[in-house]
């Protein structure tokens, strides 16, 4: 008999016992269901994130579902010891040498947009540390972002989606977007005088978001940085008009003649700085030390290059920097993941996945 | 028998429930993490890293507590298909303990990513990189841990079953306390 009790208890002990022997697990996995976003389908999430990238610009099978079009490069940074007083950070140490994989590109879903079609570029690098480990950053050319969280960046990204009628964003939506979203002012007065670059070699990328330093006294220090060219606009210099494909050639053709270098600013910020607003730029006159010099002197196609791998989340620290309370860090690390396995997926052929289209298509996306 | 407390020995006791919080934190700490975008993102990732290899050296030290103490016989009047049963989720539950944090940190080798479980401590990588093994393993991780979850709520269910309904002390076992028979 396998239940040799349960003649001699009660019933509705019985029932009860059974009830707990099932409401337990159940509610265990109500819980998890939960936790894991399923019960809620409004919460923001890295996956709904990724998902309007897609809705605004394609899918477009083994590229980045932002910042798609771009080109690898690598070099190395050559460490001027005057960031060692803030961060022990081993790239910052005197005389290191650290070698650089980056990659250039343009923002937008889209990897086959012309050049001109945004006034914005991107560097990206991973430093590989001599101790192994590696600092991972992604920087843009503008002084402030548009908006300070990932529930305003989904907005925005939402508002630009394009409308199936005229294939491009509705203007009503966006007005309405900037409207409710006041804190994109400082960031379009910037885009009303930018203009598309004619080279990725003569803009400065910044940071945007802000970080920690911690220095040898353990001192901890809220930081920016940015990265200013060496080289400057011929004067004139605009991007050659009706060319969708210029930024990769001008690379090649400047690459060739030699290394193109870049300063490492590293500002420091006043008590009382925002750390937690990439929209806000920080006074001109707070301290800013040059922590060395970026040389780059190769580059090779994305398609093959080895930054095609290399997820550029900015969340990817040594010991010496780390994350403010900026929340668009975390969202970054959360959704460039996303993003990260679903063209790792493609590359690999995994079923389920959109297939990896190796030509251009005639009709681009908007 | 080997066994003859009817109880499992106190150290595997205490690293059952131990690591039974462990695991099911981990669980929770994984699908929310992967579903938000808040600060939480952040430092759920910063807990489950280390928290993860800690559970591998637990469930090393486990099999190896297992195998100095015999656990205590099932019952003899549980019918042979519930004795498969629990002898089975229970292998599969040290295979889903030891496999789970495997495949995290290969998945990280694999993605080229230092495999750091705090600020400057980094484990070597035990996977060569490359974006078709970082796919599988990436997606193995979350197959594997839905697999572990349902694993767990059976496991679960027994236990009350054997504590509630059958009450053959079998939960006694492994709660501690006197066995009644
Ligand atoms: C919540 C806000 C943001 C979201 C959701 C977001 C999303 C993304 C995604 C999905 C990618 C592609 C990642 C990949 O597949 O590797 C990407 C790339 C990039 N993002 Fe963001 N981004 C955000 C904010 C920012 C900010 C503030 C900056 C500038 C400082 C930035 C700079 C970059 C750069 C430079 C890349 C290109 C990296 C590369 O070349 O691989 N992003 N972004
Ligand atoms: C008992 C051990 C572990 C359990 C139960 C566990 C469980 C999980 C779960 C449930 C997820 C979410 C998967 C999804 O929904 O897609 C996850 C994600 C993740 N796990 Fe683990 N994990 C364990 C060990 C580890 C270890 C040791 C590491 C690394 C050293 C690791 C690294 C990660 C990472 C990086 C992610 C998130 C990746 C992303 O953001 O896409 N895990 N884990
Ligand atoms: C994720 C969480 C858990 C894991 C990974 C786990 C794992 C295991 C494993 C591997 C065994 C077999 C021990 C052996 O034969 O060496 C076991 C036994 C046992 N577990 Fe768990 N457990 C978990 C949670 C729980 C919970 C929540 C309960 C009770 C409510 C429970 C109750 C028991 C009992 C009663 C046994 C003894 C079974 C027997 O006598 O053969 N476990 N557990």
């Amino acid at each position: 008999m396998p239940d040799p009790h349960a003649s001699t208890v009660p019933l509705a002990r019985r029932a009860g016992a059974w009830f707990l022997v099932l409401a337990l697990p159940a509610a265990c996995a109500l819980a998890f269901a939960w936790v894991g976003g399923w019960l809620s389908p409004q919460r923001l999430t890295p996956r709904r994130l990724i998902d309007q990238f897609q809705a605004n610009a394609g899918v477009h099978p083994g590229y980045r579902r932002n910042h798609a079009k771009g080109v690898c490069v690598a070099g190395h940074f050559d460490s001027s010891g005057e960031a060692a007083a803030y961060s022990v950070a081993q790239v910052f140490a005197p005389g290191q040498r650290t070698p650089v994989v980056g990659r250039f590109a343009i923002p937008g879903g889209n990897p086959y947009a012309p050049d001109g079609s945004v006034p914005i570029r991107s560097m990206a690098l991973r430093f590989a540390l001599a101790n192994g480990q590696q600092w991972r950053t992604g920087m843009n050319s503008m002084p402030v972002f548009p908006v300070a969280t990932p529930q305003a960046f989904y907005a925005q990204l939402q508002a630009g989606q394009p409308d199936p009628a005229t294939g491009k964003p509705d203007p009503k939506k966006l007005a309405a977007f900037f409207a409710a979203h006041p804190e994109t002012a400082a960031f379009r007065a910037w885009a009303k005088t930018a203009k598309p670059s004619a080279s990725f070699a003569t803009d400065g990328y910044w940071s945007l978001d802000a970080f920690v330093f911690t220095g040898p006294d353990g001192q901890r220090h809220a930081v920016r940085w940015r990265m200013v060219p060496e080289a400057v606009d011929a004067t004139g210099a605009a991007a050659p008009a009706g060319q969708p494909d210029y930024l990769d050639a001008d690379l090649r053709q400047r690459l060739a003649q030699g290394p193109l270098r870049w300063k490492l600013l590293v500002t420091l910020a006043n008590p009382g700085d925002p750390t937690n607003d990439a929209t806000k730029a920080w006074p001109d006159d707070r301290r800013t030390i040059t922590a060395g010099t970026l040389v780059v002197d190769s580059e090779q196609a994305q398609d093959s290059g080895p930054c095609r791998d290399i997820n550029y989340d900015p969340t990817v620290l040594p010991d010496g920097i780390a994350i403010s309370d900026d929340p668009l860090l975390p969202a970054r690390s959360a959704a460039y993941a996303d993003s990260y396995l679903r063209r790792t997926s493609e590359e690999a052929h995994l079923p389920g996945t959109a297939r990896v289209d190796t030509k251009p298509q005639a009709e681009a996306h908007p | 028998m080997n066994n003859t407390t009817g109880l499992f020995a106190l150290p595997a006791r205490i690293l059952h429930w131990l690591m039974a919080a462990a695991i099911l934190a981990m669980l929770f700490i994984g699908v929310g993490m992967v579903a938000s975008v808040s600060e939480r993102h952040a430092w759920l990732l910063r807990i489950h890293k280390p928290l993860g290899i800690a559970i591998l050296l637990l469930a090393v030290l486990r099999l190896a507590v297992r195998l100095r103490n015999p656990p205590p016989p099932l019952p003899a009047d549980l019918p042979a298909i519930q004795k498969l049963a629990a002898h089975a989720s229970h292998w599969l539950l040290y295979a889903l303990m030891i496999a789970m944090p495997l495949v995290g940190w290969a998945m990280l080798s694999a993605g080229g990513y230092p495999v750091m479980l705090g600020d400057s401590l980094r484990l070597p990588p035990i996977f060569p990189a490359g974006p078709v093994a970082f796919a599988v393993l990436r997606h193995l991780h979350t197959w594997l841990a839905m697999l572990l979850f349902l694993t767990f709520l059976a496991h679960l269910g027994a236990a009350l079953y054997h504590g509630l309904i059958r009450r053959d002390g079998v939960l006694a076992s492994m709660v501690g306390g006197s066995r009644k028979s």
